[in-house]
């Protein structure tokens, strides 16, 4: 789960990672009290959006005098930021941070990370701060610093200090960056998150670490023990289908195509969309069905799938195992007489009973076309759109 | 011959009493696998599937000899539930349940290695070796004894591959579902090194998805550690980047993890590979000795 900017600093402030005095703008009228409050003639505003690439997008703006930033937030405020993270239909921008400026010294980069290939949480830090940290691996890879925390004992002051000094760090800022650090493993553990980046993390003209940019994703996993960062999913920033399949426990997907998919099973599921691809067709979505495909599953995913207008047919790929094959066909006769669907639907069916299952489709009646083998599922799916 | 398992195992069901523990272990028992008991913590002492109940891991262990179980308790009980069967001193943990939060599992695992435990799993199907053990919720009768062994992070996409096998009559000496999460107990590399030490397995399917480097991993350790022939599908060529592919660790971060890198990897060392998951069963076929 991803959170908004100013979420992830208010948690930082929490932790006592320093952040620019800030305030939340959701309405233009909140302005006024908010200039006064941060003071000065300088403000920062930033378009709060779930995407990367904000800045080169428009979202963030330096600007002086109240009638420039009146301006600034108004243009923003309820606004779509497209950056090219966010395909051509956007995000919604429903907040607005307004921050204090800061004279900038220097530009570091401060993030951490679960890395899977060592199965550890990694600190990652760089001199190279403010521009995108996977260009920075890919093309200066030495200038990356790293510290690995140990799963049981946790990160060290040491660990702290020896990235500090690779920082090019000095004095009190050694200090600063080990309290920092420390403070955002902390963070880290007791929230389980799985992503956090400070960038850049900068050197004040004055010599203090300050955290510009924040990002914070959650693990969805451990949401059911931190209601408190539950709380800060922000619906408005999904894809609103995607959003509806998880209230249905189906994991869904938007894709650009215009073969509806459903499967019993995430990678089965995505094996079938490349293999539509495969054989020349172009898949509508990722659907996971799980592995009860009930006659209200289906009929849930269905409708789903349908809600998608570019959809010109429907691919069902069900692999029973130990849910039997003619009660799941029996699932998909229901459903498909209930949503009353218009458009081609063939089935593959394997597994136990797959035989029992297809004579069900057969003898029902409807526009199903029961296949046994997987390439040619696709290829008659195929075929029928491409033939609509 | 296998790996892992087989018809001297003996398995105990932690979650034995609840829905899925008593589905699965049902399915096990008519399967032939030796599951000789079960815990649920406060029903010890009781009978369920004519097996005894045991409050605690240790008691079971004591009491029945076991050396393997099977985990499906629910995900916030299970980095409790690895670290307790690792303390009794099981020697194969095997955990279907999917949902764990990560950082259970970074911790889970860092137990398990120093103990020597193999930990399978979480966000699994489980570990069969046909016609002898199953632990896990794959459908039994899609196996065949045999001598492919078959490595996949999916559930449903390897029955496939195994039904694919199967219907071609190669059988399979043992298959292992790793899960679908970021940090799986047990990883491609691992399952490698048992095969290609294992005389009973002739050659071995690798089933891999987006996301993360276990695939790229796998293909180092082919390149300098295996001389079986190894055939490899990768799904997730349509996925597009930074969105979860249900798996909670398949997907495409920072431009990392897509099954073209995956695919890239493997045939540079020397695997063959197919882009069809219909022939999975065919292409593994095709590269085996004498034909």
């Amino acid at each position: 789960m991803n959170l908004h900017e100013y979420q992830a600093k208010a948690l930082f402030a929490d932790y006592g990672i320093p952040v620019p005095g800030h305030r939340v703008i959701r309405a233009l009228d909140q302005l006024p009290s908010a200039l006064e409050a941060l003071g000065g003639q300088r403000w920062v505003v930033k378009a709060q959006a779930h995407a990367g690439g904000r800045g080169k997008a428009g979202g963030v703006k330096l600007t002086e005098g109240r009638e420039a930033t009146r301006d600034a937030v108004a243009a923003l405020l309820g606004s779509r930021l497209v950056t090219y993270q966010t395909g051509p239909q956007g995000k919604p921008v429903n907040e607005v941070l307004l921050e204090r400026p800061c004279d900038i010294d220097r530009e570091l980069y401060l993030g951490m990370v679960v890395d899977r290939a060592r199965r550890r949480v990694v600190v990652m830090a760089s001199t190279e701060g403010g521009v995108e940290i996977e260009q920075v691996a890919a093309s200066r890879p030495d200038k990356i610093l790293q510290a690995v925390i140990h799963p049981l004992v946790g990160l060290q002051p040491y660990q702290c200090r020896d990235l500090a000094f690779g920082l090019g760090l000095r004095g009190e800022q050694i200090k600063q960056f080990t309290r920092i650090l420390t403070a955002l493993a902390r963070l880290f553990h007791d929230k389980d998150l799985s992503l956090v980046e400070i960038n850049p993390l900068v050197v004040t003209a004055q010599g203090d670490l300050l955290c510009i940019d924040a990002k914070i994703n959650a693990d969805d996993n451990a949401l059911y023990r931190h209601e408190e960062i539950r709380a800060l999913r922000d619906l408005r920033q999904e894809d609103p289908r995607e959003v509806e399949a998880s209230e249905w426990d189906l994991n869904y997907i938007a894709l650009d195509g215009n073969i509806g998919c459903m499967v019993n099973g995430a990678g089965l599921a995505m094996a079938t969309m490349d293999l539509i691809k495969l054989v020349g067709g172009s898949p509508a979505n990722f659907l996971d069905v799980g592995g009860t495909a009930t006659r209200e599953r289906v009929a849930e995913a269905f409708k789903l799938i349908l809600a998608d207008h570019k959809v010109k047919g429907v691919l069902v790929n069900i692999f029973g195992g130990i849910v039997r094959c003619d009660i799941i066909a029996d699932g998909i006769v229901g459903a498909v007489k209930e949503v009353e669907i218009q458009v081609p639907v063939v089935v593959r069916l394997e597994g136990t009973h797959a035989a029992q299952g297809r004579e069900i489709l057969a003898r029902s009646g409807l526009e199903i076309t029961a296949a046994a083998d997987l390439t040619e599922a696709a290829r008659t799916i195929v075929s029928l759109v491409n033939a609509s | 011959m296998s790996i892992l398992v087989d018809k001297e195992t003996r398995v105990i069901c932690q979650g034995f009493t609840g829905r899925q523990g008593t589905f699965h272990s049902e399915q096990a028992i008519a399967y032939g696998t030796r599951l000789v008991g079960g815990v649920t913590p406060g029903k010890g002492g009781q009978t369920h599937l004519g097996l005894p109940v045991f409050d605690t891991v240790k008691q079971a262990v004591a009491a029945t000899g076991a050396d393997a179980s099977m985990i499906y308790v629910p995900a916030p009980f299970c980095k409790d539930a690895v670290l307790e069967a690792i303390d009794a001193g099981l020697r194969l943990v095997v955990c279907i349940t999917e949902g764990i939060p990560t950082l259970d599992m970074l911790e889970a695992k860092y137990v398990a290695d120093e103990a020597g435990v193999r930990l399978i799993g979480p966000n699994c199907p489980g570990v069969i070796t046909p016609g002898e053990c199953k632990i896990g919720i794959m459908p039994g009768d899609v196996h065949r004894p045999g001598r492919i062994g078959i490595i996949s992070r999916s559930g449903t996409l390897t029955y496939e591959a195994v039904k694919q096998t199967t219907d071609l009559g190669l059988g399979q000496s043992t298959c292992i579902g790793i899960g679908g999460d970021p940090i799986p107990g047990t990883s491609f590399v691992d399952c490698l090194r048992l095969f290609e030490a294992d005389p009973g397995t002739d050659a071995i399917l690798m089933v891999g998805e987006i996301g993360g480097t276990a695939e790229e991993e796998a293909a180092e350790y082919i390149q300098t550690a295996v001389n079986k022939p190894v055939v490899a599908y990768i799904a997730g060529v349509t996925a597009p980047k930074g969105k979860r592919m249900g798996h909670a660790g398949a997907i495409i971060a920072g431009g990392k993890g897509t099954a073209e890198e995956k695919y890239a990897a493997l045939e540079a060392a020397g695997v063959t590979t197919t882009r069809s998951p219909a022939e999975m069963g065919v292409t593994l076929q095709r590269v085996l000795p004498g034909h």
